[in-house]
């Protein structure tokens, strides 16, 4: 009930040194259109610079995108950091190219959701949603 | 006698265009209303993937302001409509060259040699992100992504495991790297030379292309001044020292991969080949020292038709731009040579093996646009990098095209198509539209710098995106034609170890190497860029030396500063 009260904030981030960020400027624009409140990193940033974006925006989720294959080194290490900065509110999810091979190792490091290449925008809108409903 | 016979030819025209547009009429009334009554339509509109809109039928009246001689011609005579060489695929084929690289130098050397052995005909080296980005494998910014979407390079020693084996003299090389080509290029040539091959006689490509880095790929490092700079440097230098060898490959393959429209695509990377020419006038070269060895690269998408028109529409638009616009004076010089890569957006990490049907499809519209090499992606590609299974069944997917399907036996056969004709000039004229629009913002650099390319790009991705969820756009696979799938598992994996492995490596070169004497060579390419002289000899000088990739990269990021993005 709460969330009506203010919109989902949500921090798109591109991790590491990958820069195709058709996807991730996609996913930015469709949940504004959503009604989220959304911020986007742009590319090229260290998990240090997006914990601590995370932390001064007051987000409720971090959205990664990485396609270069550095993803479980880079959204571990996202986690960790929000975890070591007391986010424990932050919700971490991702998108990429991500086989499906890694995905139980990176839910059980604390990635809550991995949405794959073909994912429709509004899946993810509605998993937010979903996610939120605490707030 | 002739003023008479050329007018009557025009009133003979005059009147059979005016018996088809009658007959036309009375088609559209009779037969077409009747057939549309019975069975309406699929769509209200029909448009290509990039927003093209696709006519019900093209007839000769589309084609009524088109001169032959003028608009065709010859192929390998101006404006190159036709092909960039008169015997095209019947004198040679295409040049059959798979992006590859990962891992370490010693992994990939295996897989070209695995490429070489089963027909590929020239090579391409992907390189990892923090060898596009000047960090050594050591750098802590390199952390996760060594080897991982292409092979580590940081040192010499590193190039030489790379093409251990593989005579330079004889296989052309193509290389995907932009900030630091300048540092790659001058390894390439130092293992070369201790392959004793000469300079002179290297064949390949550098991409060099710096401002689709800004604009849609990423991985710049320096501001655009500089980066122009350093360029026109390897341009002076190649034009002197290894004329076989291109030295920018003048990229739309990343603007389409970012989501741009088949126009934009095409516009985009004109503009920025207007403004790569511009530098090397500015920087004192004729316009005929260079302008032959400029090449593009551009991608293979979905539309056959669209996609086909594009490729020529492109070659067309370079003739007249480099005859007109910038006076060049050789036809060598007008010549746009393009690679060609399918497009790996289009892969669908659902269904993976459908993704084999479209990248032949794909390939068979580079081939029919005139096509100077070609890449087809690997149907695993939405899922990992290729294995090496996949990539044998991209590499003969090339071959079937070329020795089965009969299309290379003659020169632009969908010339005279009235609808590929007729694509053809509307996408020749929405690129000078966009040219038009950036000339008038002070040219490409000035547009990238102002966000306009990157903004136009991302309208686009977005349009694309919402035409498939809403299911206007069909994606087989996707969002029509599903099937419950199991995950695929077997896909290539790049082990962390490696990335310790190179890591030591490089640990052991450092031991092992003259600091003192790699870092005074250093200092000299950090002199040279402060100054007016050309870079490449001494970052060649430097690279024997000993010096690293990241150290040569980062004394030019303290000279120069570094790009931050808009």
């Amino acid at each position: 009930m709460n969330s009506k009260k203010r919109k989902i904030r949500v921090l798109i981030a591109k991790p590491g040194l990958d820069g195709h960020d058709r996807g991730a400027k996609v996913v930015v624009r469709a949940l504004r259109d959503a009604g989220m409140e959304v911020i986007y990193t742009g590319i090229r940033q260290t998990p240090e610079a997006i914990a601590g974006a995370a932390v001064q925006e007051g987000v409720d989720f971090v959205g990664l995108s990485c396609l270069s294959g550095a993803h479980n080194h880079l959204f571990t290490k996202v986690v960790k950091l929000l975890r070591a900065k007391g986010a424990r509110g932050v919700t971490v999810f991702a998108g990429g190219i991500i086989p499906a091979s890694d995905i139980p190792g990176l839910k059980k490091a604390g990635v809550k959701a991995i949405f794959p290449p073909g994912t429709p925008t509004r899946d993810i809108a509605q998993w937010l949603r979903a996610a939120a409903k605490h707030l | 006698m002739k003023i008479k016979s050329a007018n009557k030819h025009r009133s003979a025209g005059a009147n059979s265009e005016a018996k088809l547009r009658s007959r036309m009429r009375r088609w559209e009334a009779g037969a077409l209303k009747n057939s549309l009554a019975r069975l309406p339509e699929r769509r209200a509109r029909f448009a290509s993937d990039s927003g093209t809109e696709i006519k019900r039928l093209y007839t000769p009246l589309d084609l009524r302001k088109n001169d032959y001689l003028r608009d065709l011609g010859f192929p390998g005579e101006p404006p190159f409509t036709r092909g960039a060489q008169p015997t095209m695929y019947r004198g040679r084929f295409w040049t059959m060259r798979q992006y590859a690289g990962f891992g370490t130098a010693r992994e990939t050397n295996l897989r070209y040699r695995y490429l070489l052995k089963h027909g590929q005909t020239g090579l391409s080296v992907a390189f990892d992100l923090p060898t596009q980005i000047g960090y050594d494998s050591d750098h802590a910014l390199a952390e996760g992504e060594v080897g991982k979407v292409g092979v580590a390079i940081s040192t010499l020693q590193d190039a030489e495991e790379l093409f251990r084996g593989i005579p330079l003299d004889k296989v052309s090389t193509s290389m995907t790297i932009n900030s630091t080509a300048a540092v790659l290029l001058a390894m390439y040539i130092a293992v070369a030379e201790k392959q004793g091959v000469r300079t002179e006689a290297l064949q390949g490509t550098i991409q060099n292309d710096i401002l689709k880095e800004y604009a849609a790929r990423g991985t710049y490092i320096y501001p655009p001044g500089a980066s122009m700079r350093i360029i026109t440097d390897i341009f002076d230098f190649c034009r002197r020292r290894l004329p076989r060898f291109n030295p920018i490959s003048i990229s739309g393959y990343h603007i389409r991969e970012a989501g741009s429209s088949a126009v934009q695509e095409a516009a985009f990377t004109i503009a920025n080949g207007i403004a790569y020419v511009e530098a090397a006038l500015k920087a004192g070269m004729d316009v005929d020292e260079f302008a032959s060895r400029l090449s593009f690269f551009f991608n293979a998408h979905n539309n056959f038709l669209e996609e086909t028109a594009k490729f020529r529409a492109a070659r067309r638009l370079w003739g007249r731009i480099m005859s007109e616009r910038f006076r060049a004076r050789d036809p060598k010089s007008c010549v746009l040579r393009f690679h060609a890569q399918t497009a790996g957006c289009t892969l669908t990490a659902q269904q993976p093996d459908n993704n084999i049907v479209r990248v032949a499809v794909q390939a068979m519209a580079a081939v029919m646009g005139g096509a100077q090499s070609l890449h087809t992606n690997s149907r695993d590609e939405a899922l990992a990098l290729p294995t090496e299974d996949s990539v044998r069944i991209a590499l003969r997917t090339q071959q079937i095209i070329a020795h089965e399907s009969g299309v290379a036996d003659t020169v632009d056969p969908l010339a005279g198509s009235y609808a590929v004709e007729a694509l053809t000039d509307e996408i020749e004229a929405g690129a000078r539209k966009y040219l038009k629009k950036i000339d008038s913002m002070g040219g490409a650099v000035k547009a990238i710098e102002a966000g306009y390319m990157q903004a136009e790009i991302a309208d686009s991705a977005y349009r694309h995106q919402l035409a498939v969820e809403k299911g206007g756009r069909v994606v087989v696979g996707v969002n029509r034609f599903e099937t419950a799938e199991q995950p695929v598992n077997k896909v290539l994996r790049v082990s962390p170890a490696l990335e310790r492995e190179q890591r030591r490596k490089l640990a052991a070169f450092r031991k092992k190497r003259n600091s003192r004497k790699a870092l005074e060579a250093v200092e000299k390419v950090r002199d040279a860029a402060a100054g007016t002289d050309n870079v490449m000899p001494p970052i060649l000088e430097a690279v024997k030396a000993g010096a690293t990739l990241g150290e040569i990269s980062d004394a030019l990021r303290q000279l120069f500063g570094e790009h931050r993005e808009i």
